[in-house]
């Protein structure tokens, strides 16, 4: 359905009655079905549902929707009131304060909301962003750009690229911290990219999303938001990383590192965890508290910028069944490197173990990880994980997954040989592989 | 006071909301009764209102906004899941639920949507975890006629139920998040309602035909009563939260008192010459020096705590504020309630209560000297941190201008003993937008038809069927279905062939009368009652001696109706010692038995009553009784 649509969600014999009444959305209509008159305001049509039915807003505020039979009349009343967009106080401008830049890259971290239309307006300058979370501005001296306007799920290793040129152009601006606002369904891929693009950066690069839409009272996106502005400001450490609710609790916020965070469940705020390796930090009563010694120091000049990414990478869950064609399909049409995911300590089928050398042996590269996703893969215990080995198959001990096709696709983008990769897989760079493997620990809440 | 209610052109409307009995909440396959025992996780959350697009200011929003506090949220995992938490989306509104509300809303001659719309409507002081109530529209119209009048049903709504408040702290409040997501029906009348006992009855009406669905909650908390009332020259006000029906009246009651006491103020106001200026220019004072060696505990407790003692004169208020037209309802408490609402303030007094609360004669001269208040004036004092103290004041100056103008329209919370407390401003327009979690609910007119087929006889005729089938009075059958205890009234009739009269006393009128001496009746399982019934039946017990027996197991509830019989000793009697214990009677008042065989076997009766009351039944002994003196011949029977 076309932006702007006047009749938006209508479709059919429906709209054609609406377009027949001269009638749009907003307007004020009376709606005259089976004896009876309504009278409200007209309401977009949601688009999946039935669509025999007009929706109106009722003066009490609440929707109804009209089955549209034959004897169906509507009459427009008046036209629609357009929205007088109030603008915002401008905020006060505190000295001293680090500056922050919040990168937006899609979604909506703060908006508005028109309750006539249930309309959803997102922030889109920094006023707007300072108007609707204030306690930024105590925070931070800060400045707010659009640089994508896509979904998480559209994300691609050329957009990490362009999300890296942009952080170091403004790294090299002298800014503080660069806050990036990322749908959490990918935000710890492009948190693992940015990773490998910014090793050892001066100033944080924080990712942060919501688990609850920012048009709701109860959203984490401000909470989040606070918090990660805290940290790209005022951090001792310059890391890529993520920071969101801890659990369910809207008082504490965990920092996770880039390439060792992974979303975790569906819908809860604490949907991101550190894996294999505990947050770096938390976020409490608006002070950070540090939980690792192994950090980038604020100010660092050992930065490197290293940007690249290749579309010629591939992650593959195995699957009990999966058979070989699949590898050779992906190989026929240009990848150049496959990450598995496989079982427990690190296995697939043994059918699949001749054509993975096969195509090792023609200069593909196979990385080994776990669909575990807790633990480290190790492949020397059984025969099917000797027999990888011998096939090519590099282990990837503790590294996610998804942190291992990103580090592949960044790898490919800048190795010349096989052997090149290879030695860059395990070779660690931002903290993604290695290290001690410690005892599961709640993070525990004391009341 | 005598209040002629027409006169004074009372109006109200009534929202009454019941939980319904579903099988699981509105949004999620948690159950609706309320269990303990679970493991409990507590979280904090702080809520914040998307701006609107329009930048409309909403009163109710600043108040709650102003009073932004962190919230504990208690979760019960026996009845709370990740939806009520609001970390994960609502599932499918709830089927059961819609069913109820629909066949209420055809029992009040509703007009059903044809498609539900589910909405979040804007609430942030906490008590839903998602800063907004999930509520739908389902019908539209209809009516109940009470007594003859017509009520017109304006909207009957489908909502959730909210979290319930445990603490309030001055920053902080807990919730428990067992009772959020319980399936509400909402039914609002029309604002006809002229008296206090007619809103009583209208209430009463619509709690009978709920409970006609079969699936609405009893009990304390499971109905709660909002209100709008309004009288000419008043205002509108909202009243939240009545729980008992029988307090409905006293609330109303004491609104219009209130409102009328409202005006009578205004215009000794205006007779006085105060003006809004008068008000609005008083400067408030730091009074604290005078303070310093009180006796007063709470102003000595906030002065030691760094806090400061403010004050505002009120000029020719004198005397108005102390002035009470009930208890309870004075323009000082009026005061005390804005200023605690919009600022929690603790300690705040005016000169018509003092000296008093500690605050000496003295205090009181160097105070009122202080202020320059003269005979007519008053002045209001708070104590606590200056800020607070300061806004405190500055709500006291904006609700005495108001005082000006009679009745502030305001949204007000009912108390237990009737009495209504200020909560917060009247909301503007309902923040309502779409829930897009949900998708539309279609109500197919097939659907609509089967519903009306299958629509429960309402409460009234379920007596009618009663009191016709089993020859009960209607009150009785009344009873019955109050106390809902009409399947088990049928069964024991149909199983054990006692007599419904009997059957029907024993459930209704020995259970509602013992509850009223004190008994716990509802401890006794209905189980038993279908045993002593039984029992009856079988001329093992006789019917008197239900009572005692129902009392025993009341106060033994883990005991059985046997033990009872025996610790009433109450166990079956052999006959032939009856008949042996007649005969020894009989002989013994011979003579009066010969002269006045009526007055003998009265006196006899009496005799044998001392000994078997309970065990033999009472219209079985007279028998016996007139069978022995008369002989063959009986004589008339004794009642049952």
């Amino acid at each position: 359905m076309a932006i702007g649509d006047r009749l938006q969600g209508y479709s059919g014999r429906v709209r054609r009655l609406l377009e027949e009444s001269r009638v749009e959305v907003g307007d004020e209509v009376e709606v005259e079905a089976r004896g009876e008159t309504y009278r409200g305001i007209l309401m977009a049509r949601y688009e999946l549902a039935d669509p025999n039915y007009i929706v109106i807003k009722l003066s009490n505020g609440y929707n109804i929707g009209i089955r549209v039979e034959d004897e169906v009349r509507v009459k427009k009343i008046a036209s629609a009131k357009k929205p007088r967009f109030v603008p915002p106080p401008k905020p006060k401008f505190r000295e001293g304060l680090p500056r922050v830049t919040i990168m937006s890259t899609g979604g909506t971290i703060a908006s508005r909301i028109d309750y006539r239309t249930g309309g959803v307006r997102p922030a889109l300058t920094a006023e707007d962003l300072l108007s609707i979370v204030p306690e930024l501005s105590d925070i931070a001296e800060i400045d707010a750009k659009i640089l994508f306007s896509i979904f998480s799920e559209d994300m691609t290793p050329e957009l990490w690229n362009r999300m890296a040129m942009e952080v170091d152009r403004l790294i090299k601006s002298g800014v503080d911290g660069v806050v990036i606002a990322h749908g959490t369904d990918t935000m710890g891929y492009s948190a693992a990219a940015l990773s490998f693009a910014l090793q050892k950066p001066p100033i944080p690069i924080v990712f942060v999303g919501a688990q609850r839409s920012s048009d709701r009272p109860s959203s984490d996106a401000a909470t989040n938001l606070i918090a990660a502005t805290r940290v790209a400001g005022h951090a001792p450490f310059a890391e890529v990383c993520v920071v969101m609710h801890a659990w369910h609790s809207d008082d504490l916020l965990a920092v996770h590192r880039g390439t060792r965070v992974r979303k975790l469940h569906t819908s809860s705020r604490d949907a991101f965890r550190s894996v294999n390796s505990p947050p770096i930090a938390y976020v409490k009563d608006g002070k950070i508290e540090l939980n690792s010694e192994d950090l980038n120091k604020r100010g660092s000049d050992e930065y490197r910028f290293e940007p690249g990414f290749s579309s010629k990478a591939a992650l593959v869950k195995f699957y009990p069944g999966m058979g070989a064609d699949i590898l050779e399909f992906l190989v026929e049409r240009g990848v150049r490197g496959i990450i598995l995911e496989g079982t427990g300590l690190g296995h697939v089928s043994t059918r699949i173990i001749p054509t993975v050398k096969r195509l090792h042996d023609d200069g593909i590269f196979f990385g080994m990880t776990s669909q575990c996703i807790f633990g480290r893969v190790n492949m020397r215990v059984y025969d099917t994980g000797r027999d990888l080995l011998k096939a090519g198959v590099i282990a990837l001990d503790d590294m996610l997954p998804e942190t291992a096709y990103v580090k592949l696709s960044w790898c490919l983008a800048r190795a010349k040989s096989l052997e090149e990769v290879e030695e860059l897989m395990l070779n660690p760079i931002a903290g993604e592989v290695g290290g001690r493997s410690m005892p599961s620990m709640e993070v525990r809440f004391r009341q | 006071m005598k209040i002629d209610y027409r006169e004074i052109g009372l109006r109200v409307g009534l929202e009454i909301h019941r939980q319904l009995d579903t099988k699981h909440k509105l949004f999620c396959e948690c159950p609706t009764e309320l269990i303990e025992g679970g493991r409990e996780i507590r979280f904090v959350r702080w809520l914040r209102e998307a701006q609107s697009e329009l930048g409309e200011v909403d009163p109710a929003a600043i108040f709650e906004a102003r009073k932004r506090r962190k919230i504990v949220y208690h979760a019960d995992t026996l009845n709370t899941c990740l939806v009520e938490m609001d970390e994960e989306p609502p599932h499918d509104l709830n089927r059961e639920a819609v069913e109820v509300g629909l066949t209420a809303a055809l029992l009040m001659n509703a007009r059903p949507v044809d498609e539900i719309h589910v909405m979040r409507k804007i609430v942030i002081d906490g008590s839903n975890t998602t800063g907004f109530q999930r509520t739908c529209v389902i019908a539209l119209g209809g009516e109940i006629v009470v007594d003859g009048k017509k009520i017109p049903i304006q909207t009957i709504t489908i909502e959730e139920d909210a979290a319930r408040i445990i603490e309030r702290k001055p920053h902080e409040i807990h919730y428990d998040l067992r009772r959020l997501g319980i399936p509400l029906i909402e039914v609002s009348t029309a604002p006809v309602i002229n008296s206090p006992k007619e809103a009583y009855r209208v209430a009463y009406a619509i709690g009978r035909l709920l409970r006609a669905t079969g699936k609405v909650k009893r009990g304390i908390g499971t109905v709660r009563q909002d209100l709008n009332i309004s009288i000419k020259g008043g205002a509108l006000i909202e009243i939240k939260g009545v729980q008992e029906l029988d307090l409905l009246p006293k609330v109303v009651e004491l609104e219009v008192i209130r409102q009328l006491h409202l005006l009578k103020i205004r215009d000794e106001l205006k007779k006085r010459g105060v003006t809004e200026q008068m008000i609005s220019t008083e400067p408030i004072k730091d009074v604290t020096e005078i303070f310093k060696e009180t006796r007063s505990k709470i102003l000595r407790r906030k002065i030691k705590s760094g806090g400061r003692v403010l004050a505002l004169r009120l000029r020719r208020f004198g005397g108005l504020l102390g002035l009470e037209a009930a208890p309870g309802i004075r323009l000082g408490a009026e005061f005390a309630g804005r200023a605690r609402a919009w600022s929690e303030v603790e300690g705040i007094f005016h000169t018509d209560e003092l000296p008093g609360y500690g605050i000496s004669e003295d205090e009181v001269r160097r105070l009122k000297e202080f202020m320059e208040a003269g005979e007519l004036d008053a002045v209001v004092l708070v104590a606590d941190e200056r800020s607070r103290a300061e806004d405190a004041l500055q709500q006291v100056k904006e609700r005495a201008i108001e005082a000006l103008r009679g009745v502030p329209s305001e949204t007000r919370a009912a108390r237990p003993d009737g009495t209504t407390i200020y909560l917060r401003p009247r909301p503007g327009a309902a923040r309502m937008y779409p829930e897009t979690d949900i998708p539309p609910y279609p109500i197919s007119r097939e659907y609509l038809e089967e519903l009306k087929r299958r629509l429960p006889p309402t409460l009234d005729e379920v007596a009618e069927n009663l009191s016709r089938r089993y020859g009960l009075s209607k009150q009785i059958a009344n009873e019955l279905i109050d106390l809902e205890k009409v399947e088990l009234f049928e069964r024991i009739v149909s199983e054990t062939g006692v007599k419904p009269r009997i059957a029907a006393s024993i459930l209704a009128e020995h259970l509602k009368s013992l509850k009223r001496e004190g008994f716990k009746v509802e401890l006794v399982r209905d189980s038993d009652l279908f045993e002593i019934s039984r029992l009856i039946a079988e001329g093992e017990v006789a019917k008197e001696a239900a009572p005692e027996i129902i009392k025993w197991l009341s106060e033994n509830p883990e005991k059985s109706v046997r033990d009872a019989l025996d610790a009433l000793n109450l166990r079956p009697v052999d006959m032939g010692e009856v008949e042996r214990k007649i005969d020894e009677l009989v002989e013994r008042y011979e003579a009066m038995v010969k002269e006045n065989p009526r007055k003998a076997s009265s006196i006899i009766m009496g005799e044998l009553m001392k000994v078997y009351r309970g065990r033999v039944d009472g219209g079985k002994l007279y028998q016996m009784v007139k069978e022995r003196i008369h002989g063959q011949r009986g004589g008339d029977r004794g009642a049952d």
